[in-house]
């Protein structure tokens, strides 16, 4: 098969998939969950070999000659607009990560979702599974129950797959959108999968309405990209001679080019999409979502595509940052990621629900990724971007495997405890070796621990060019974050693993079986192994070693956009201060959280940091915030000022008038007009005649001699006359 | 072309109407009104299909099977029809719809001769409007619509209900509706017929093509033929407005919209879809038929006014359909919100007369009229099937559907998401576009209606939030999902919807070629 022909297909097999589910397959588990996987098995293969044979390619020439394939899909009246498939390196990286994560997910969901397990007593579709009952060896027990709308979560999950697919094969603007909305789709369906629940649904809603408001705005910057270039492929819009005339032309608005205005309308759909302060709300409530499927959707894949987005338009950013009369994007961009590092790393330090933790951490992630890409390291971005898709897929999985073990302990113990706060937890790595130990792995690439994680590479990558750079800000701020995660990775590892069990439900947790392990085991030795393609040359002792394949093969791509930057002499101190912060904060953590003995114990934390803790638990008050600001007076414009005021009262006030004062002037018509005058001269004309009649009726008697004795009279008048005037003449 | 297909058009344009009459004489029994009904629908549906295959796209921008006899010699009005790349697929949707739309009314009980009859002259009318090529022919078909439409909500609209019109006047709601939309609609009516006949004792002639031409070249300060003594500028803005606001009312555009919410919150789930799915293209159909190409001038010159109309539509519309608990009412008002960006590339198109962003602002348009009549009938339809189940429309009555209709649920999802313009259905596409000719042209009245976009998904998602998910009402545990009938109805909206999603061309090929010509027409 060629190139072009396999990745035209590689996002078919999931929709195929899903098609099939929710048209034919879903009343049977089985069948759902078997085409599912094997759709997402089939579009791996694909990806796999694709990647197999740009490796063979090679860099430089895959990205001088990217796999390339389009065809016309809209009419224009000078240029028409193709849309197409496309791979060159960042291509290639991303569907590598995208293919082993999803895969994975799938097969995870098998057992989550209690695939084998009884049907529960009481479940119903649309709140989670509560369990059953089983009668073994004489006496009855509580055990979980599968899950009740099993075949549509599939369904669900792969469209999912579908639109992360078609974002990353597309080769332009418009189809990535596509993807990018369908995401947005099924995330919607997913977070708001138990639809019966009330909080699930506002969840739904709010992630759905918060991605929106960056939708709009990127939406409008391929618009607007659209009618600037007349084209959205990327191999016309990424044009230098196109690029260097957008970057030369001003935009109506902010005293920016235009492409550094497109760039910052895409821009806010990464905002959305990656879930950066201030639309970063949504990301959190996400995790009401079937525990850590969509959660790792939001940590692992979807979320990664607002970063894709800007890597991908990176050449845009660029070009608008090079001309100094426009003003950039970029230090924007920059500001926006490191804040929500550090802001999202705060928060996540007073989480308790081991989901939510994750979800901070998450978004913290993604503004390192976004702040790199501010500062110009898009292959850094574009490291972390993989790296971090790894272990936050394996670090939400694994926390799904904490809380699916403690709902077992939960369902046995028939004790009343949220099992993903983790104050009830404790002591599970004995009761969970397995999850443990990836958990772990995951946990320490997540906080950069040195050397071994890939996520200390690509951490430490963002953090050297961000100093080499002489971005100080954007460096200090994002070293402080890495403390946080750092600190907050281990109090999370230590509450949940470490120290005694402070429950029952957690003495009698258990280990998953193995469709959720074996997910857990690969994914942790991506989150090994995948940094040492990326050991910079100046890296101590091993720097030099092993080449710097990432650099070489995603710098490749914008080699023909963006000029190679003059070797910077690199210095140790982001080095060392990242190993310091990694190492330091994971202590910390573990120093802080060890003495946590009982499930009721108020955090170490609480009492030193006062209102600042209140404040962080509470998330700055943001949901509050928004609330005040946007929601309800959105609420009150919409029902009382449009509906209500405007349309009812003014608009069809006005309308009733005219129509009560025609009503009237049609009485007035009548009653004074009509009636008196018409009607009345009407009335006269025959009261008139009748009167005028009935005042010469006297002299029609009908008697013939009367009438002779009137003709007799008049006869002698007349002959008087007569005679009188000839007398007189 | 053999001698058949030269009568194809007035084949199309009378078989409804011939059909109501043989119903007239069928027996009343409604099985027999309602199959015969469909039938009768059908059939110009089918010859539209030969039309189609017939139909030479490449000269999508000229007028074809033109048919003319005389009519009115004296005062140079004919029986004239045509259709170009426009009107072939407004004539499209309508013959696509209405027997769907018949095939939803199979759950009407009441006088079902009466309603089906008038449901063929309806399409009769409409059709008409779309296939005219004489002024004065065009406002016969364009009045004639009305009166069916009055009789079906005032008929059989909905049973409850009432509207205070001011303190002691009180009337039933469908009775207000039907009332409302009658008096406006004639209203508008009023300045159209002035004007056409003003252009027609102007020009000497009520034909299209003619009017069109003599119309343009007019030159001198004072008209020919009418003793005046008004400037001709004067009496061009005056005729312009009488256009505008005939049309404007039609469309709806904001503020004449508030009909609409009333109309098609009281007609039947079928009267609905027509309505929203044909009745308001007459409106825009009318901007793009004869107000731009006979006021290029003065629609360039007041195209900001009418851009901020229609952006105040697009935003307005979309608020007021979130802020409502009548399902049906919220729909109705998304038609606000929908064709609010019609009529902005329609100004767009007129303030950038002779580009590219006119072409594809306009084809964005057109685009937008036949998505939007797909999706609208289609909301109207799912919000009428749930109203069958249920008896109330409150969204707060509402919860939790989507486990015991899951079918339906997944319908209404799709139709849903295609009229929140996801992309990979119809919507999106035409929004784009439109989005894309307007922004160079209006940016401010763009951003207006790109933040009322935004409101398009919080009205969908207030829909979807109450009656499919939310915590279950015991009353609706046992809703029986969709039947067969219905599944027809809805299947092939739906699949035309995908349809355009993913192959915009099929549609906008036939529309861009008649939509550059268009442009050129205006660029003169």
């Amino acid at each position: 098969m060629t190139n072009e022909l396999l990745l035209w297909l590689l996002p078919l097999p999931p929709l195929l998939a899903f098609a099939l589910i929710v048209l034919f397959l879903n009343k049977s588990n089985k069948a759902s969950h078997t085409v599912a996987i094997l759709s997402v098995v089939l579009s791996w293969l694909g990806s796999m070999v694709l990647f197999l044979r740009a490796l063979g390619i090679g860099a430089e020439a895959l990205a001088e000659h990217p796999m390339h394939d389009s065809l016309v899909w809209l009419p224009g009246k000078t240029s028409l607009l193709r849309i197409g498939v496309y791979l060159d390196p960042l291509t290639a990286v991303t569907l590598f990560f995208v293919a082993w994560t999803i895969v994975m997910i799938f097969v995870y969901s098998v057992g989550y979702h209690n695939y084998g397990q009884p049907k529960g007593d009481h479940d119903e579709k649309g709140y989670p599974p509560h369990g059953a009952t089983v009668e073994e060896h004489g006496h009855k027990h509580k055990v979980p129950s599968i899950e009740p709308m099993y075949a549509r979560f599939f369904a669900f999950v792969s469209l999912f797959a579908f639109g992360m697919y078609l974002l990353v094969v597309s080769d332009n603007l418009l189809t990535l959108f596509a993807g990018w909305e369908i995401m947005g789709l099924c995330s919607f369906l997913l977070i708001g999968f138990w639809f019966k629940k009330e909080s699930a649904r506002a969840a739904a809603i709010k992630a759905f309405m918060t991605t929106r408001v960056g939708d709009v705005f990127m939406l409008l910057g391929i618009a607007y990209l659209y009618v600037a270039t007349g084209s959205l492929a990327y191999t016309d819009v990424f044009n230098p001679e196109v690029l260097h005339q957008l970057a030369h032309s001003p935009a109506p608005v902010l005293g920016m080019s235009v492409a550094g205005f497109i760039g910052l309308l895409l821009f806010i759909g990464t905002v959305g999409k990656s879930a950066q302060w201030p639309l970063h709300v949504w990301l959190p409530d996400a995790m009401e979502g079937p525990t850590p499927v969509s959660a790792m959707i939001h940590a692992a894949t979807m979320v990664s595509a607002g970063v894709y987005l800007i890597i991908r338009v990176f050449p845009l950013l660029h070009a608008a940052a090079e001309v100094p009369e426009f003003l950039s994007p970029m230090p924007i961009i920059a500001f926006i990621g490191a804040f929500t590092a550090l802001f999202a790393a705060t928060i996540a330090v007073a989480q308790n629900d081991i989901k939510r933790v994750l979800a901070y951490s998450t978004i913290s992630q993604l503004g390192y990724m976004v702040a790199a890409v501010g500062i110009g390291a898009y292959v850094a971005a574009a490291f972390h971007l993989v790296t971090h898709a790894f272990f936050k897929a394996l670090l939400f999985l694994g926390s799904g495997s904490v809380i699916h073990g403690m709902e077992h302990g939960v369902l046995h113990t028939g004790e009343r405890i949220d099992p993903q706060n983790m104050y009830n937890m404790g002591g599970l790595r004995r009761k969970m070796p397995i999850t443990f130990w990836t958990f772990l792995i995951g946990g320490f690439a997540l906080a950069g621990f040195p050397v071994v994680t890939a996520g200390f590479w690509s951490k430490d990558e963002i953090l050297g060019e961000a100093f080499a750079g002489h971005h100080m800000g954007v460096f200090w701020t994002l070293a402080v974050a890495a403390l946080l995660t750092a600190f907050y990775t281990m109090r999370q590892i230590t509450l949940t693993f470490l120290g005694e069990p402070r429950t029952e439900a957690a003495k009698h947790a258990h280990e998953t079986p193995w469709t959720m392990t074996v997910p857990l085991m690969v994914l942790s030795v991506f989150a090994v192994g995948y940094g040492w393609v990326g050991v910079p040359k100046y890296f101590p002792v091993l720097g030099g070693l092993l080449p710097h394949w990432f650099q070489e093969w995603v710098g490749a791509v914008f080699h023909l956009y963006v000029k190679e930057e003059q070797a910077v002499s690199h210095s140790l101190v982001p080095l060392l201060v990242s190993i310091l912060v990694s190492l330091g904060g994971l202590a910390l953590g573990y120093v802080v959280y060890r003495g946590v003995t009982r499930a009721d114990q108020p955090d170490p934390l609480a009492r030193p940091l006062g209102p600042i803790f209140t404040l962080l638990k509470n998330k700055y008050y943001f949901d509050e915030l928004y609330a005040f600001l946007f929601v309800r007076p959105a609420y009150w414009l919409a029902e009382v000022f449009t509906f209500r005021w405007l349309d009812r009262t003014v608009i069809d006030g006005i309308l009733h008038a005219v129509a009560r004062l025609s009503w009237n002037l049609g009485q007035f018509l009548r009653n004074y007009i009509d009636l008196p005058l018409i009607n009345g001269f009407g009335d006269a004309l025959g009261e008139g005649a009748k009167g005028f009649g009935r005042l010469f009726r006297a002299i029609q008697s009908g008697r013939v001699q009367h009438y002779m004795l009137v003709a007799l009279a008049h006869v002698v008048a007349f002959l008087m006359l007569v005679y009188y005037y000839a007398t007189m003449s | 072309m053999n001698s058949w297909t030269n009568h194809l058009l007035t084949l199309i344009l009378f078989t409804p109407a011939l059909g109501a009459l043989v119903l007239w004489f069928l027996p009343s029994r409604p099985k027999v009104q309602r199959w015969a009904a469909l039938v009768a629908s059908l059939v110009p549906f089918v010859l539209t299909v030969v039309l189609w295959v017939n139909f030479d796209f490449q000269r999508a921008g000229e007028f074809q099977f033109i048919e003319r006899y005389p009519w009115y010699d004296a005062i140079g009005a004919a029986y004239h029809v045509g259709v170009d790349g426009l009107s072939l697929v407004m004539v499209l949707l309508t013959t696509f719809l209405v027997p769907l739309a018949i095939l939803a009314s199979f759950s009407i009980q009441e006088r079902v001769k009466a309603y089906m009859m008038l449901f063929l002259f309806l399409e009769t009318g409409m059709l008409g409007v779309f296939l005219a090529l004489d002024l004065l022919l065009f406002f016969v078909f364009w009045e004639i619509g009305l009166v069916p439409m009055f009789f079906l909500i005032f008929q059989w609209g909905s049973a409850k209900g009432e509207r205070t019109v001011w303190p002691g006047f009180t009337l039933q709601a469908r009775v207000y509706a039907a009332m409302k939309f009658m008096v406006y609609t004639m209203a508008g009516s009023l300045g159209l017929l002035l004007a056409l006949q003003m252009l027609g004792l102007v020009t000497g002639s009520f034909d299209y093509l003619q009017v069109l031409e003599r119309w343009n070249s007019i030159s001198g300060p004072v008209l020919p033929n009418i003793p005046l003594y008004i400037p001709v500028s004067l009496v061009k803005k005056v005729a312009f407005w009488a256009f505008v606001v005939a049309f404007a009312l039609k469309v709806p555009v904001w503020p004449f919209h508030t009909w609409l919410p009333d109309a098609h919150t009281e007609a039947p789930t079928a009267g609905s879809m027509i309505l929203a799915g044909v009745l308001l293209k007459l409106g825009a159909y009318g901007f793009l038929r004869f107000v731009l190409p006979l006021y290029p001038a003065e629609s360039q010159f007041y195209a900001p006014v009418l851009a901020f109309l229609a952006a105040m539509a697009a935003l307005l519309g979309a608020l007021a359909a979130w802020g409502q608990w009548d399902f049906k009412r919220l729909v109705a008002y998304s038609s606000i919100n929908h064709m609010g960006f019609v009529v902005l590339a329609v100004a767009a198109a007129a303030k950038a007369a002779g580009t590219e962003h006119a072409v594809q602002a306009l084809n964005g348009a057109v685009l937008q009229m036949f998505n939007h009549g797909l999706t609208a009938a289609g909301m109207f339809f799912l919000v009428g099937v749930l109203y069958d189940r249920a008896h109330t429309r409150n969204l707060k009555d509402f919860g939790g559907l989507f486990g015991t209709v899951p079918f339906y649920g997944g319908v209404l999802m799709f139709t849903a998401m295609a009229s929140l313009g996801l992309p990979g259905l119809n919507s999106f596409v035409s929004e784009f576009l439109i989005v894309r000719g307007t922004w160079p042209v209006l940016p401010v009245f763009t951003a207006i209606s790109l933040v009322g976009l935004l409101f398009t998904g919080a009205y969908i998602l207030k829909g979807l939030k109450h009656a499919l998910f939310g915590p279950l009402v015991e009353k609706w545990a046992n809703l029986p999902d969709m039947t067969l009938r219905e599944v027809l109805v809805i299947g092939p909206l739906m699949a035309l919807m995908l349809l355009l999603g993913i192959w915009p061309l099929t549609l906008l090929d036939v529309i861009h070629r008649s939509m550059v010509a268009l442009v050129n027409l205006l660029a003169g």
